[in-house]
């Protein structure tokens, strides 16, 4: 099985340093700086057009920094600057010790593919040879995110919408990566769908002790799921802290705004 | 007019001595894909061009050549290419096995164990694994450099969750010195244990696609599977209806429209040279003929 | 009793026999010359050499007679030829400014300096068969008049004096010049090597991806900023000699495509341009080329890409007919050994298949 690091779950696990992003004249993020620790949920709230979407495309180094910096504790415990990675090694992470969870499915699966090779498929890559494993693997993979065993050989094109995003969930958590970035995870998805997605992803989150930044226009995702948050408008952190005190005695009066819009249930 | 006069196996040696680089290049890396600047030839691209640019450019005057195509050395594509270098060159040709130095092949490894100081040259269509699976060259490359070969065990694990076994009957994918997965070309999976720790060296033309690779003598070749579905050679249970083997690759015969079939060694030289040291099968085997209505 | 067939060799031959008879056909009708093929159905010759990329009109009207009219054969033939041909150097590049114009029209404006010259063109016929072309008829002589020396600017001069346009692409004059027939492809590749990719397409190829452009498959807005046919002087630095020596005149078809425009957060929107050339008087291969040049200039325009004239792999791995056509008719070539693996393989499966179908089914397993 894979081996957990004997770093002080103290240290935290990433840093982002003064973290910007422009393009022309525009400056989609300005001045990020943050920590994240193991097993620390932060959600990054604002609307469309406030970088949050960038900022998750820098933190998980498919984006180049203007200016800043972003380093990952590797499992050995070595704070490495993402910038200073090579392909192979930021790839290895990438199928690996991190899982993306994409706000539409279809981009973070093989539609083609039955839903046992698109959650056997990280095993495979890393040297996983047993047909019966990685399928008994697979298996216990769609019981843990609630798709029914029998559909393991279906391709997700045959899926709902919430079933291929569990699924997703499935194909990134397979090799219990320590953290995992998630776009609007349950965007596009009715509400009551929505509400069983959130509810597995606490668990699940939980159980396996995930660090996980969540980017989300949705506020009542970013009070279930996460322990942190951020508000961001105009490329900016405006204001942070912990996900309840923020929510709930907002001092900014743009996320006095944003709380206040959410519409009663 | 501009009427033109050809070198020795017709290329030039500036364009020989390219090939050669792109050889030596592929030997020192075994299995991997060596880019080369294709020439036209005189034949189609698809038709064995790379396959002819390798012999061209290794053939020298005291060569001896042996040209198949499907197993057999009088299928009209090897009749052409064995002539095309009878002009070209003036080498001596041969049909049998033992005797070539320099064996140029379409889709079949000889059955006659090869030996150390000959060459195999294999005609290769599409010498990408990956190409059906990412139709893309510039991902493929990056999958190649990166060793990551997920994919084509998706592959392999698709096959068995619907088939219950791996659908690959030939170009089965192997690993090349236990780091690049190569095509064999469209050899049938059966000729893929030939290739492992073989005595003589394997070189591998892909014309329109523009690759050249190879795999050197006594060098691993392991073909892809999983260790509780293991690569296991395809081959009709039968003897050879003309000599008797049991061992070679079949070729089937369709006798008459009431479906009779005939099973026969897709290797013609191996056939031959078994049925004149005595060997028999079921079915007598008369003296060959130019053509089915020529009289006895 | 099995006989084993043999005699391909002199199936082959006969076979090649009876082609050449089939090439001569009738012995009592008289036999095409090189010199009619070049002189009366010289647009055929000047594909042939465009896609053949050898200009040498003798050579292109042997390989359409030897071809049978067969235009993609014969291209095969002159690249055949071409590859044997010794690689003597590169010549200055060709000014197409002073060109002895034979036809030049713009689009783009109503009049240009040096006027709009129709030259001779299929434009504005009306497309009635002639059945007295196939009587024997003389034409009568072309109108003709005192040549004026005037200036032809090229249109996309015009507009470049006033910025109006890009410029040319700029690159180093110093570095190499790619050449795809000597290094091995690979993507992504330079402006360089994707116009010598075009310029030896199949023009049934580009034509199809320009019109898919012009349809909405990644739009340009293109214009036809200049076309111009006439002959151009080739020359050559001979080292040893250090001066440069002239080889002699090839008639060329030119276009200038101008495409919609592009500004960026820190210049002035522009024109942007595509580009087409092609031996003889080749027009449509010309301006197919330039509509597919700028839709493959999408990435370095930073233009979204999501159209197949847009996608460099695709149409530069797809758009040479010898290797298109040698890997399609390869199909004719023997398969019977991977056929007879994949029928075994087949009829295994078919085995399987009826054996779990026809099993009780307390004994049917889940597939494995």
């Amino acid at each position: 099985m894979i081996q957990h690091e004997s770093a002080d779950a103290s240290d935290p696990l990433l840093v982002a340093d003064t973290l910007c992003k422009n393009y022309g004249r525009i400056a989609a993020c300005r001045d990020i700086s943050f920590s994240l620790y193991r097993g620390e949920v932060l959600a990054i709230v604002g609307e469309s057009g406030s970088g949050k979407t960038t900022l998750l495309q820098l933190l998980s180094a498919q984006l180049a920094p203007s200016a800043g910096r972003v380093s990952y504790r590797m499992r050995d415990g070595i704070m490495r600057d993402l910038a200073s990675l090579g392909e192979a090694e930021r790839r290895f992470l990438f199928r690996t010790d991190w899982g993306y969870v994409h706000q539409d499915p279809a981009m973070g699966l093989r539609m083609a593919v039955s839903a046992g090779a698109n959650v056997g498929e990280r095993l495979m890559a890393v040297g996983w040879n047993n047909y019966r494993d990685i399928r008994n693997t697979a298996c216990s993979w769609l019981e843990r995110v609630e798709i029914d065993v029998d559909r393991i050989d279906d391709a997700p094109r045959t899926y709902s919408g919430g079933m291929r995003q569990r699924l997703q969930l499935a194909r990134n958590l397979v090799t219990e990566p320590r953290l995992v970035f998630m776009d609007e995870p349950t965007g596009g998805l009715d509400v009551s769908v929505q509400a069983r997605l959130l509810d597995l992803l606490r668990n699940l989150v939980n159980q396996l002790q995930l660090a996980a930044i969540v980017v989300t226009h949705d506020l009542a995702v970013a009070r279930l799921l996460s322990h942190r948050i951020m508000v961001m408008k105009g490329g900016r952190v405006i204001e942070s802290g912990l996900t309840d005190q923020v929510l709930d005695d907002p001092r900014e009066p743009y996320t006095q705004l944003l709380v206040s819009s959410i519409l009663p249930v | 007019m501009n009427t033109p006069a050809y070198n020795f196996a017709y290329l030039d040696e500036q364009t020989k001595r390219m090939i050669r680089r792109a050889i030596l290049k592929a030997i020192a890396i075994p299995g991997y894909q060596v880019p080369f600047a294709s020439r036209e030839m005189p034949m189609p691209y698809g038709w064995g061009t790379g396959g002819v640019q390798v012999t061209a450019a290794i053939l020298g005057p005291s060569d001896v050549l042996k040209v198949i195509d499907q197993g057999s050395d009088d299928t009209t594509n090897a009749i052409s290419i064995r002539k095309f270098f009878e002009k070209t060159a003036g080498i001596a040709t041969t049909t049998v096995t033992v005797d070539a130095s320099v064996i140029q092949t379409r889709h079949r490894i000889p059955e006659a164990p090869l030996r150390e100081g000959q060459v195999l040259v294999y005609q290769v269509p599409i010498p990408e694994p990956l190409r059906f699976l990412e139709p893309r060259e510039t991902e493929t490359r990056r999958m190649h450099a990166l060793a990551e070969y997920g994919l084509m065990h998706v592959k392999l694990y698709e096959d068995i969750a619907r088939f219950g076994q791996i659908a690959t009957a030939y170009a089965y994918p192997v690993r090349v010195n236990a780091r690049y997965v190569m095509d064999p070309s469209p050899t049938p999976k059966f000729d893929n244990p030939k290739m492992d720790h073989c005595p003589a060296l394997q070189l591998f033309g892909a014309g329109r696609e523009k690759r050249i690779y190879a795999i050197p003598p006594f060098t691993s070749v392991v073909s892809l599977d999983f260790e509780d579905h293991p690569f296991a050679r395809y081959r009709f249970d039968a003897p050879c209806a003309l000599c008797g083997a049991e061992d070679s690759y079949l070729d089937e015969i369709v006798t008459d429209d009431h479906g009779g079939r005939m099973f026969v060694c897709s290797d013609t030289g191996y056939c031959e040279s078994r049925q004149r040291l005595g060997h028999r099968g079921t079915e007598p085997a008369a003296p060959h003929r130019e053509s089915a209505n020529d009289p006895a | 009793m099995y006989v084993a067939v043999k005699g391909g060799e002199r199936a082959i031959e006969n076979a090649h026999r009876l082609l050449a008879h089939e090439r001569r056909g009738d012995r009592g009708v008289a036999e095409l010359t090189l010199d009619q093929i070049s002189g009366q159905l010289s647009l055929a010759v000047d594909r042939v050499m465009t896609e053949g990329s050898l200009y040498d009109r003798e050579l292109a009207a042997l390989a359409i007679k030897q071809a049978r009219g067969d235009m993609i054969e014969a291209i095969f033939l002159v690249r055949a030829f071409r590859a044997t041909l010794p690689r003597l150097g590169a010549t200055a590049p060709v000014d197409t400014s002073e060109m002895r114009v034979r036809r030049r029209i713009s689009s783009t404006f109503k009049d240009i300096p040096g006027g709009q010259i129709l030259g001779p063109t299929f434009d504005y016929t009306h497309r009635l068969l002639d059945p007295q072309l196939g009587e024997g008829h003389v034409p009568e002589l072309p109108a003709t008049s005192e040549a004026l020396p005037t200036a032809m600017p090229r249109v996309t001069d015009i507009l470049g004096r006033d910025g109006l346009i890009e410029p040319s692409p700029a690159t180093d004059p110093d570095a190499v010049v790619g050449d795809l027939t000597r290094e091995p492809l690979g993507f992504p590749a330079d402006r360089d090597l994707r116009l010598q990719n075009l310029a030896r397409a199949d023009e049934g190829f580009l034509l199809a991806l320009g019109y898919s452009s012009q349809r909405g498959y990644g739009r340009t807005h293109p214009f036809a900023g200049e076309i111009r046919f006439g002959e151009v002087e080739v020359e050559f630095f001979a080292e040893d000699a250090d001066f440069v020596v002239p080889l002699g005149a090839i008639a060329l078809t030119e276009c200038q495509m101008v495409n919609q425009f592009k500004g960026s957060a820190t210049e002035a929107p522009c024109f942007t341009r595509g580009y087409g050339v092609a031996f003889g008087q080749s027009e449509r291969k010309a301006m197919s080329m330039a509509l597919v040049d700028r839709s493959l200039r999408a990435r370095e325009l930073g233009e979204e890409t999501t159209a197949p004239a847009q996608d460099e792999e695709f149409v530069m791995s797809h758009s040479d007919n010898v290797q298109a056509t040698g890997f399609v008719e390869h199909l004719k070539l023997p398969h019977y050994v991977d056929f007879q693996s994949e029928l075994g393989l087949l009829r295994k499966m078919r085995k399987e298949f009826r054996e779990a179908a026809d099993a009780p089914p307390a004994q049917r397993e889940a597939a494995e």
